[in-house]
């Protein structure tokens, strides 16, 4: 028990490294000649790498057999979604600088927009249900929910790979990593498995999916 | 040339050395404030930038040179790879000198000239132009360079040469990003003839008064200030007259988003983006995109009678 702390305790220092480093980046001017569209695509990128670690929590509870690994999950969720609040933040605020016009023009006219404001709408309300009142209230209906973390996986990768112009490399990692969690999810639940729809018990709060 | 080149930025538009600090300290105090969330107009104006630099005041006559290491570090040179600090880190692997470019097709007089024998032939001047990326964002630069138009001159084109192509480089040892096949090697662009012989057209060898650097496009490069910087082809290695419209690498590459004329136009959009305003490298409020990035006057003319949104 004690031992798994470390480990959480860990990941949650490891998830903030890059918003610390980002910042001292930012300090030191080190943000390229365009630190808006350099802060714009660090946090993008650490949306979905984070949204791909916490799909990856369950796979690799079932291939290792390690089963409290999913008490991070939730935890590695909501960085994800920190870091789409900040990527959300620094366009609007950064780069619009609040031009609601635009804004409005930009999620309805560009499709790349639309794809990722869309993920950024799905990824706020998993977060807004992520708590454990929220669980509770939801039931087996919550699980449901948060399967929409890979349609939110999806619209992200579609997201950057809408707006390369010819090096799709890096998008395209993305979407075969992705492509391998789908696969690993759709394999069929361990036997073990309880049902999701007669809970027996409230899950501890360390335990809540995210 | 009879022509009199009107003044592309007034002297008095440049600012001196002195302010661009001042704009790296307010992009560090910005840039902390940011990443702590708490930005908001009341730092802007306690950093000492004035707020109404956007607005109106932003789209005309505030033309400062781009400092010489954003110019020199943030490039798009996929042929030394795709990312921007890219070419200024491998640049080393390109050897300019000797260079030479050959010149021929529909010419009276085609040849081979050294870098340096054109440089002597067209002593270069300083130019300082807006340069405007499709990626939305720009720069001013203080090239060096000479008129392509006088090169054309003298070599004669014959009367079937309606277009120029121009060609980049191809060597796969010397430009590491040519190994990957992201766009249709060897880079290629093309000019109509009467926009090549544009006086504002330049065969670049030089900015900030000194030799070019390989991520700039070493040793020469293709400037034309009211088309998108793509068209600025880079490290040229031969010069056609042609009969047809060369089909652009770009063009190539994505026909639905990237034209053979690509001029800077405000009103057309990149399919997947809005061409409408800008981001000048150092400054921290887009400007609104002006139509052929600020010289209509100049080059205008030049499309009189063309449907701009079909030929983009």
């Amino acid at each position: 028990m004690r031992g798994f702390r470390v480990v959480k305790a860990t990941l949650f220092v490891l998830a903030a490294l890059p918003a610390v480093w980002l910042g001292v980046d930012a300090l030191r001017g080190n943000l390229t000649a365009d630190p808006i569209k350099e802060i714009t695509h660090r946090t993008g990128w650490w949306t979905l790498t984070l949204l791909m670690v916490t799909l990856a929590v369950t796979p690799v509870r079932r291939l290792t057999g390690w089963n409290q690994i999913v008490k991070v999950r939730r935890m590695l969720g909501l960085y994800a979604f920190f870091y789409a609040v900040l990527h959300l933040l620094t366009y609007v605020v950064l780069d619009l600088f609040f031009a609601w016009d635009i804004l409005l023009e930009d999620v309805a006219k560009r499709p790349y927009i639309t794809v990722g404001f869309t993920a950024f709408l799905i990824l706020l309300a998993l977060a807004i249900t992520s708590t454990r009142g929220w669980i509770r209230r939801l039931g087996w209906r919550w699980q449901r929910l948060h399967r929409l973390a890979y349609v939110a996986a999806l619209l992200g990768v579609v997201h950057f790979y809408w707006q390369v112009k010819a090096d799709t490399r890096e998008p395209l990692i993305y979407a075969g990593i992705l492509a391998i969690l789908l696969v690993a999810r759709l394999r069929p639940r361990p036997p073990t498995r309880r049902t999701a729809r007669t809970p027996v018990r409230l899950p501890e709060p360390s335990e809540i999916t995210g | 040339m009879l022509i009199r080149r009107p003044p592309d930025i007034p002297e008095r538009e440049i600012t001196d050395p002195q302010l661009y600090q001042n704009r790296r300290a307010f992009l560090r105090t910005t840039a902390g404030a940011i990443t702590a969330g708490i930005v908001s107009p009341a730092i802007l104006d306690a950093c000492g930038q004035p707020r109404a630099a956007d607005a109106a005041g932003a789209t005309r006559g505030q033309d400062e040179l781009t400092p010489f290491d954003d110019v020199t570090t943030y490039n798009n040179f996929y042929e030394f790879g795709t990312d921007k600090a890219d070419p200024a880190r491998l640049g080393g692997s390109l050897k300019t000198k000797p260079w030479t470019i050959e010149i021929g097709g529909e010419v009276a007089k085609p040849g081979t000239y050294d870098v340096d024998e054109l440089i002597t032939l067209f002593p270069p001047e300083e130019h300082v132009y807006r340069m405007r990326c499709v990626e939305a964002w720009s720069m001013v630069i203080p090239w060096r360079g000479f008129r392509l138009g006088d090169l054309l001159k003298r070599v004669e084109p014959t009367g079937q040469a309606k277009y120029v192509e121009f060609t980049t480089l191809y060597d796969p040892v010397q430009f590491p990003g040519q190994r990957r096949r992201v766009l249709d090697w060897p880079y290629v662009e093309g000019l109509r003839l009467d926009e090549a012989m544009h006086p504002l057209t330049l065969l670049s060898v030089g900015l900030y008064g000194k030799t070019l650097l390989p991520q700039n496009g070493a040793p020469i490069r293709l400037v034309v200030p009211w088309k998108y910087g793509f068209k600025g082809i880079k490290s040229i290695v031969r010069i056609q007259l042609v009969r047809e419209q060369p089909r652009n690498t770009w063009q190539v590459s994505a026909p639905r988003e990237y034209g053979f004329y690509a001029n800077v136009n405000p009103e057309v959009d990149h399919p997947r983006w809005s061409q409408a305003t800008e981001r000048r490298i150092g400054e921290f409020r887009r400007r609104k995109t002006l139509p052929f990035n600020g010289y209509a006057d100049q080059v205008a003319s030049l499309y009189a009678g063309m449907d701009l949104r079909k030929n983009f």
